[in-house]
């Protein structure tokens, strides 16, 4: 499992807009880097970021080699009603991976 | 006494230059039409204006493996008149794309950051999708001094 890092408030007014911000420990590795043998090394990035707010989709992304590696996103979000934030990363080689992050909107 | 078949030289560096100029120059060339073949497949050949949308990033950067990126697009966000994607482009990278990022109404402000990888000083792009079908852009020129994506990165 990849060490994650999840930044969001723990309780938000409603209607308010809030900052989420994750970050991911992974090489993202782009396929156009040769290794020490001068064979190319295989691609292996994260391809889609998604956030869901009690399972209704907030914001997702898809990446590309293009983008660094241990992906760091900042993105907003309206505080609707209490509930879980869930965040899922998915990649090549059969990565996934899920945190969760409780809020509570007053 | 040479025969005629044996390379001298001059000839040998003829054919370098020539080889040169078709392994290479093709390479050098395609660039600029390749990230406009890319807003195109994004905006599925809608008209892209420039305006509203806000690229914010380095115009100098010393580190092209993690370059601080933000996109804004100034946009009310709400259910009638709000964000659907931004899309980044580059110009001189080996893959055009960067990231696309799916936004709506439940975003409340079309604001996003991330870091991204930059081969060379090069321009990139940013194409916002509003709701009403409208595309719009910012181009920013960067210069980078250490190259991204090399070996040993």
């Amino acid at each position: 499992m990849a060490r994650t890092l999840v930044q969001a408030p723990a309780t938000a007014r409603r209607g308010d807009v809030i900052e989420i911000r994750t970050l991911i420990a992974h090489s993202m590795e782009t396929g156009f880097r040769s290794g020490p043998d001068g064979k190319m090394l295989p691609r292996d990035i994260i391809r889609r970021f998604t956030c869901r707010w009690d399972g209704e989709e907030v914001f997702s992304a898809d990446l590309y080699s293009a983008v660094a590696a241990n992906p760091y996103l900042a993105f907003h979000a309206v505080a609707s009603a209490s509930g879980t934030l869930v965040f899922t990363w998915e990649g090549d080689n059969g990565f996934a991976q899920t945190e969760t992050h409780t809020i509570t909107v007053t | 006494m040479t025969s005629i078949a044996e390379p001298t030289r001059r000839h040998v560096l003829i054919a370098g230059v020539a080889l040169w100029a078709v392994a290479v120059r093709p390479a050098t060339a395609a660039p600029a039409d390749d990230l406009q073949a890319a807003v195109r497949a994004f905006t599925n050949g809608a008209p892209v204006r420039d305006g509203k949308v806000h690229l914010d990033i380095a115009p100098l950067v010393e580190n092209g493996n993690a370059v601080p990126l933000s996109v804004s697009v100034d946009s009310p966000m709400t259910a009638a008149d709000h964000v659907k994607a931004i899309a980044v482009f580059n110009e001189r990278n080996p893959q055009r794309d960067v990231a696309v990022f799916h936004l709506g109404p439940r975003s409340g402000r079309a604001a996003v950051s991330t870091r991204i990888r930059l081969a060379t000083s090069q321009k990139l792009i940013a194409v916002a999708r509003l709701s009403d079908g409208s595309h719009w852009s910012s181009t920013v020129d960067v210069v980078v001094t250490l190259a991204g994506c090399i070996e040993g990165s």
